[in-house]
This record gives C-alpha cells, sequence and structure tokens, in this order.
C-alpha cells in the first residue's frame, strides 16, 4: 500500500492487489470494476472511502479494493456501516452484500436502515441464491428452484427487494446490471453522490450455482421512464415492473439522518452539578 | 453479639429502613424519593430500591429505603416500618421486606385489609387515614401524607421536606406545592401522635432548616455507570431498550450530545453492537448497554471486535436468568455468558463494578482498558446497584481517559496486524492516507489479508491474547480489605453487603478476615491472587447465582488455599448483611 497516489486517480487505483475468491465469470467482478470506476469518476480519495460489508460471496469486496474497509459479520452490514457515517459523516459510506446477508439474515436492518435514511450507499449483489454455501435458495429465489435443502423449489414467494427499499424510506431507489459497468458505474455516481440512504439492486449472475442466469444479459432492458421524486409514481413502477428494468426509479428529498459526532469533544454541562443534592 | 447459628435479624441500629407500597400511580416511588433528598439535605446518607412487580408496568409498586448516618450500600436485614397506602398485591413484596415484632406497619382502613402475609411478621399495626386526610386539603394526595408521617420517624425534619418537594413539584406549579406541603404537615403531625419523639429529637426536627450545604450526590448505579463513560471518553453509544439497562442511556443520550457526540437508539441488539463496533472502527470511543437477553444477542459481535481488534465497551446489567427471567430483579449470573460467552479462543475484558460509586470507576477503567488494549470490555453491574438511588460523598474524578495506541506515520512496510511486542499495533483510522486496511471477522495476516494459515492463525492467536494478558491492570484487579488466615472473595454488588456483614462480626473474628472484592474478572491475576492469598488457610467465596459460576471459574484458573467453600444462592431476594454475618461466624469458627 502506497501513501502517495497522483492527484488524479484512474479506476485501478481503487484497487488493492488482493485476488478475489470469486468464480471465473461471476458477476462481482464486474460490480467491482463498476465502483472502482465510480468512485474515480467522482473523484474521491481511497482513504476518504469506507466499504462495509457482511458475509457471503460479493462481501468479500472490501478486501480487493484499496479503501478502509470492513468485512464484518453475516448481516450486520448496515449497523456497521451505519455506526461508521454517524461516527465519521466526512467519510464516503458504502455497504456492500448479497441477498442472503442483505434480505434474510439482516433483513431488519435494511427497514431501519432505509427508515433512518443515514447518507451511505447500499449495494445489493443479488443472484437469487447462497453462493458461498454451494446453492441454496434465499428470499429472492423462485419458488419452483430447485436445490439439495428445497427438492422442488421452496414454494415461498420471493422478496422484491426495491418495493421494500421504497417502502421503508430509502431515498434513492435504482435497479442496475453487472454485464453493463459502465451503466452501472454511472448509476453508482448517482447513487453516491445522492444524500440520503441510497438503494442500488445490482442483478449479478452466479455462474456457478445459477447458470440460467447468463440470459440475463438478454432479459435486461432500460426502464423507460425518467426518476421521479414522487413516492407513489415509484412505487406503481416497483410493484408492476418484470425485475429486469434497469435505471434509477426513485430519487426522493427526504431529509438524512441528522444525528453524527462532531469533530470537537468537549463537555458542554457541569456533569458533577447535576448529581448534587 | 449472638450465638453461633443464630440468623442476625438484629439489624443495623445506625440506620432506618422504610418501605412505601401501593398500586401504580399511588406515587410511592415519588414521595421516596422525596424523603431521600430530604434526608440528603440535612446530612444523611441513604438508598433507594424502587420494586415493581413482575408486569414491570402497571400493577403494584414499592420503595425501600435505607436512611442512616453513614454511608449505605446495602439494604438492611429488616424493615422498622413499612407503609402502605393500600395492599394491592403487596404481599409480592413481602420476602423484600422484612418485618419483625419490633416493626411498625401503617395502614389506610380505606384501602383493603394487610395481606396476613405480612400480619404473619408480628409487627405492630398503626391506622393512617391517608384518603380520608388528603381529602380534607384542596389537591392533596395520600402520598404526601405518607410522606409526612415517615420523614417524622426518621427524624427529617419538614423544611427539608419542604425544600424536596418544592424541588421536585414546581414544573408542577405553585398549587400543586402547597398542597403537597399541606399534606406533609397533617402527616407529620399524625406520626407525633402515634409515635412521639422525645424531648431533644423534637426540638432537633423543629429547628433544623434543611438547608444543609448541596453537599452529597444522588446517584443510581446506571447513572454512574454513563458519569463513568463520559468521563472515560465515550462519545458514541448504540442501544436498545431493555430492563434494568435503560436508564443508562436515557441519562447518556443527551449528554453525549452536549459532549459533541450521539446516541443511536438501534432496531435490536444485533445492530447496536455492531453501530458501536462501525463507529469504535472510525475512532470514537463507543459503547452499548445491555442486559442479559441482550448480551446473548450481541456475543457474535463481541466476537467480531475480538478478532478485528476494536475497542467497545459492553455494559450489562445483570437481571435475574436464563431467557427472559426475572427482568426487574438482580443476579450475578451472567458471569459465564460474560467470561465463556464468545466461540473461538477470544481474548476480551471482564470487569465488574462493587458498588453504586464504584460504576464510575469501574466503567471509566473499561473504557481506558478496551482502548488501550483495541478490545471489547464488559462491565457486569446488576439490577440491584443499576437503579438503586444512593445518598454519597461527591465521586472524585480519576485519570482514566481513553487512549488508543494510532498509526499516524505510515510508511509502505505498514501492517494494521503486525506481531508488536506488547501485541498491541497502531491502528490508523479511516481517512490516513495510506492506511487503509480491511478490519476483518476472518483470520488473517499481519497485513489485514485473510488467511487460513496455521502460521497467520497461530501467531495473531498469540498477538490477542498477549496484549490482554500482558497489559498491565494495576491495584485495581481487586478492593482488599483486612489481613487474616481467613479470607472472603467475593464481587459485584455482593461486596457491600458482605462487607457490612463482616463489620457485624466481633473483633477478635474481624481481626483475621480478609475481603477480597474482585474488579477484574477476565484476564485471570494468578500471580496477584496467590500474592492476596499468602497466609491464608481458609477461602470463603459468595456470589447471588445458583451454580457458583465465580467459583468454579476460580477453581479453574487460581492456586487457592485447601479449603474453599462456595457460598451462592439465585436471586431474586439480594443477600442481607445478617445473613452473611451469621454464615461467616459459623465458618470462622469451624
Amino acid at each position: 500500500m502506497s501513501a502517495e497516489l497522483p492527484c488524479k486517480l484512474k479506476a485501478s487505483d481503487y484497487k488493492s492487489n488482493t485476488k478475489p475468491v470469486w468464480c471465473p465469470g461471476c458477476g462481482d467482478y464486474h460490480v467491482l470494476l463498476s465502483l472502482t470506476k465510480a468512485v474515480a469518476q467522482i473523484g474521491l480519495r481511497p482513504e476518504e472511502i469506507a466499504v462495509i460489508s457482511g458475509i457471503g460471496c460479493s462481501s468479500r469486496i472490501p478486501a480487493y479494493l484499496n479503501c478502509y474497509g470492513f468485512h464484518g459479520v453475516h448481516g450486520r452490514a448496515l449497523p456497521l456501516a451505519t455506526g461508521v457515517k454517524v461516527a465519521r459523516p466526512d467519510l464516503t459510506v458504502i455497504c456492500a452484500g448479497g441477498d442472503g446477508d442483505g434480505f434474510s439474515i439482516g433483513g431488519n436492518h435494511l427497514l431501519h436502515a432505509c427508515r433512518r435514511n443515514i447518507d451511505i450507499t447500499y449495494v445489493v449483489m443479488d443472484n437469487e441464491v447462497y453462493g458461498m454455501t454451494k446453492g441454496q435458495p434465499s428470499p429472492t429465489t423462485a419458488p419452483d428452484w430447485d436445490s439439495k435443502i428445497a427438492p422442488g423449489g421452496t414454494g415461498i414467494s420471493p422478496f422484491y427487494p426495491l418495493v421494500i427499499a421504497l417502502a421503508s424510506g430509502a431515498n434513492f431507489v435504482a435497479r442496475a446490471f453487472s454485464g453493463d459497468p459502465n451503466g452501472t458505474a454511472k448509476i453508482l455516481v448517482d447513487a453516491i453522490t445522492h444524500r440520503g440512504f441510497s438503494f442500488v439492486q445490482i442483478l449479478s449472475p452466479c455462474v456457478t450455482f445459477r447458470p440460467d442466469q447468463r440470459g440475463w444479459k438478454k432479459q435486461v432492458h432500460p426502464a423507460p421512464v425518467t426518476p421521479t421524486s414522487d413516492a407513489s409514481q415509484a412505487a406503481r413502477r416497483v410493484m408492476t415492473d418484470d425485475g429486469f428494468n434497469i435505471g434509477v426509479l426513485y430519487k426522493g428529498s427526504r431529509k438524512p439522518y441528522r444525528q453524527t459526532v462532531g469533530t470537537e469533544i468537549r463537555f458542554d454541562r457541569n456533569l458533577d452539578e447535576e448529581f448534587l443534592v | 453479639m449472638q450465638g453461633s447459628g443464630v440468623p442476625d435479624q438484629a439489624g443495623s441500629k445506625d440506620s432506618i429502613s422504610t418501605a412505601l407500597v401501593g398500586k401504580g400511580g399511588s406515587g410511592v416511588v415519588t414521595a421516596g424519593a422525596m424523603l431521600l433528598t430530604a434526608a440528603a439535605r440535612c446530612g444523611r446518607y441513604g438508598m433507594m430500591i424502587p420494586a415493581v412487580g413482575p408486569q414491570i408496568r402497571g400493577g403494584e409498586a414499592a420503595a425501600l429505603l435505607r436512611l442512616g448516618e453513614s454511608p449505605i450500600n446495602c439494604l438492611d436485614d429488616r424493615f422498622d416500618v413499612l407503609l402502605g397506602i393500600d395492599w394491592q398485591h403487596a404481599e409480592r413484596f413481602a420476602p423484600d421486606i422484612p418485618l419483625d415484632a419490633e416493626s411498625l406497619i401503617i395502614t389506610d382502613p380505606s384501602g383493603g385489609a394487610v395481606p396476613g402475609l405480612i400480619i404473619e411478621s408480628g409487627a405492630r399495626v398503626h391506622e393512617l387515614e391517608m384518603k380520608a386526610l388528603a381529602e380534607t386539603v384542596s389537591g392533596g394526595r395520600p402520598n404526601m401524607i405518607a410522606l409526612g408521617f415517615v420523614a417524622r420517624l426518621a427524624a427529617i425534619p419538614q423544611a427539608a421536606v419542604r425544600q424536596a418537594i418544592a424541588e421536585k413539584l414546581a414544573p408542577k406549579g405553585r398549587d400543586a406545592v402547597i398542597a403537597s406541603n399541606e399534606c406533609v404537615l397533617l402527616g407529620y403531625d399524625q406520626a407525633g401522635r402515634a409515635a412521639p419523639l422525645d424531648e431533644a429529637e423534637a426540638e432537633a426536627a423543629a429547628d433544623a432548616t434543611g438547608d444543609a450545604s448541596r453537599c452529597r450526590w444522588l446517584i443510581s448505579g446506571n447513572h454512574a455507570a454513563g458519569l463513568g463513560a463520559l468521563r472515560g471518553g465515550i462519545r458514541f453509544a448504540a442501544a436498545y431498550p431493555i430492563t434494568p439497562a435503560t436508564e443508562v442511556l436515557e441519562w447518556l443520550a443527551p449528554r453525549l450530545s452536549d459532549a459533541g457526540g450521539t446516541l443511536v437508539q438501534a432496531e435490536d441488539e444485533l445492530a447496536s453492537i455492531n453501530m458501536a463496533i462501525g463507529a469504535s472502527y472510525g475512532g470514537i470511543p463507543s459503547l452499548t448497554a445491555t442486559s442479559g437477553p441482550g448480551l446473548s444477542l450481541m456475543i457474535e459481535g463481541l466476537g467480531l471486535a475480538v478478532g478485528a481488534e476494536i475497542p467497545l465497551v459492553v455494559i450489562n446489567v445483570m437481571r435475574g436468568g436464563p431467557s427472559t427471567g426475572i427482568p426487574t430483579k438482580p443476579e450475578q449470573s451472567d458471569f459465564n455468558a460474560a467470561v465463556y460467552g464468545l466461540h473461538g479462543d477470544a481474548p476480551h475484558i471482564v470487569v465488574a463494578a462493587n458498588s453504586v460509586t464504584d460504576c464510575v470507576y469501574t466503567t471509566q477503567w473499561a473504557v481506558h482498558l478496551a482502548e488501550a488494549t483495541q478490545a471489547p470490555a464488559i462491565v457486569l453491574s446488576d439490577q440491584f446497584i443499576g437503579q438503586a438511588s444512593t445518598v454519597v460523598d461527591p465521586i472524585p474524578a480519576i485519570a482514566f481517559f481513553a487512549k488508543r495506541r494510532l498509526a499516524d506515520n505510515i510508511d509502505e512496510n505498514f501492517a494494521r496486524y503486525a506481531l508488536t511486542a506488547d501485541g498491541i499495533s497502531p491502528m490508523p483510522l479511516p481517512g490516513t492516507p495510506g492506511g487503509q486496511y480491511t478490519a476483518d471477522g476472518l483470520e488473517h495476516s499481519v497485513n489485514a489479508k485473510p488467511s487460513g494459515l496455521l502460521e497467520d492463525h497461530v501467531t495473531q492467536l498469540d498477538k490477542r491474547a498477549r496484549k490482554i494478558a500482558g497489559f498491565d491492570y494495576g491495584q485495581h484487579w481487586a478492593d482488599i480489605d483486612g489481613d487474616g488466615e481467613l479470607a472472603v472473595l467475593t464481587w459485584g454488588s455482593t461486596t457491600s453487603t458482605v462487607r457490612e456483614g463482616i463489620g457485624r462480626l466481633s473483633t477478635n473474628l474481624t481481626a483475621n478476615l480478609k475481603l477480597i472484592s474482585l474488579r477484574l474478572l477476565l484476564p485471570a491475576q494468578p500471580r496477584k491472587m496467590a500474592d492476596a492469598l499468602r497466609g491464608v488457610e481458609r477461602l470463603m467465596v459468595i456470589e447471588q447465582n445458583h451454580t457458583g459460576q465465580l467459583y468454579r471459574f476460580l477453581r479453574a484458573w487460581y492456586d487457592l488455599p485447601a479449603e474453599v467453600e462456595s457460598m451462592h444462592r439465585p436471586g431474586p431476594s439480594v443477600f442481607r448483611p445478617g445473613e452473611i454475618a451469621a454464615a461467616l461466624r459459623d465458618w470462622c469458627r469451624q
């Protein structure tokens, strides 16, 4: 790691020299590329960025970046990221992970992170499967997807992340596709620079356990709409879309969470005085 | 001194114990708080334990008070006075309010019959028409009649009670203050008739102005823990409400803001501990506070803080367990969870506060330890000291202040988890150019790269163990009083009761008795303990849980004298000094 980076940084300057654990052809490689393109385009310094994650294939992403990172425990990426951002409002905080980490074990935190509207960006690489544990259904898996743990399928309807995020108060809702790194980078720039909680679902195929997802590149299409700040209009969009609409679907103007730790530590109160009786 | 084996029920002659009971909303806790404040104003010390039924809110309530001329740190064996504004479910409090033939029960005939379980004590019964008397005063309330009555029995001057009322009721307006004062006067007069004071006492009570200089503190253990945290440098807290720890959080919230920090209310304990870890990773000394069930949920987060080497303080205010257990009652039964709960080999720090005042000291020390060692420190307190309002001498400031070893000068050889002699590696804060690393719960190399290699695992395990085991904990590891061939070892809130129990033994017994109150539970301090136990032939370990959790830990980690006895019993009732004195008297003479 070098302390001396040039003034104008390229996307590759944000990558670390650690080799990803991902399978060849994994969609997450492109998400990594898109993320480095986005932060380079915004012009953030690597040391000003904190990338926070939980557990899963995609949650390994902090170590592949030359930024500050935290690879925490399963499902708790959002609380970890919340703590970092509240304590250090000067940092750009990006939370990243997969559909199992974010929607299953960490599902409750998603609701409250959206509601709290902290100024962070949450990137979920959704491949509708638990890849690290070798192929179990996740909350976004179709009900008839056959697996060892759920032969013949779970029979349970999938979770609609964008609907949930919007209903819970996320201030920015978008869907991206890892197979289009430039398009994804553009959406990420928009998400990172938008104030408040930005939620980006990135369809990121798992070629190992969901080879059928190779077909996604033919199914995705740009959302035939412009971003709206009208939540009811956005709700109609995300409730009725086919799951392959790519683009920024909602950009709200809700005030971000305001509580932060100041840089100056002081004692404004005489703590001893108040106990006197 | 009583004979061997006879429980010491004499109680203390230097203090008066008063219990007020009534249904929720009857204002017994308010009246108790005013009595405590008034006592402080005329130079007394005291303690009040607010008690509620199992449902926490609504239902019956009680205020257990003990007032005295010297500092009060535990309840007495018996109560001198039990006043019932009414008796709805009051028998539930009977085990907490032991009475005897010398005690006085004060009852309002309109509030129902005194429950048989309470009458059985043989205490004298005195009727006081609190409801009827309160109705003679516009806006009057029975609890203020009760306050006047018990204030006079405790020889608290009226002026001091009036001052307490004026302060407490100021927000409710002048009429409320006047009505309460009139009621107190009526109660005071009634007490004069019921139990006339002797001449000198009556004179003193009439003359005293109650305007003693404001020289005492009124503080609970939960507020004291908050104070210790703030003094120690904590500036971020994330929390989920839980009985009996909530007061730590409610006290901290506005005061953290005033100190440039903040408190975030999290969606659950999993979130709160991870938020605190995130904030601490960002460089801000952080804590969360909880009780047993919350601690169980936080265990995975504690392990993350161990592995990623993140300073963190978790205050655990113990209650009866397991599971939901007895939320409103104390127990020292989270020792095992705090010490052994984490999976893997996970060195961390566990300390225990041994009094209300010590909650300041021990919490502040914990912040210092966590920051210095880049590891989590659990502070064990319990419902008893956590929720006891206590009149104490002002608690002086101590020098511990959070100081983390930071990495400022970073060169190309920088490694976040470098293997240093003391195991503590300089930590770069986000924003420091060149210091970028990924903190990880995965095992890692010195460069913070994930690693499953034997060498990395062993060297990092060693390093994390070394920094905790090798740290200089100074003399703070235990409070030691006395010397002798017999030693009593205890921890936490039980300490004060044991100390008072020892104080009731004859001097020929105490002359040969040493008291060790363990503040540092983990890591074990075998060498210091060996020094403390030098010359000790027999040891008694006293704690409030069902299995002798500390005793078993001592057996594993320490060289103990040949004869060791374990005295342990679970909550919900706290130990009483007479119970300890009786047990020790038997044991000393064996």
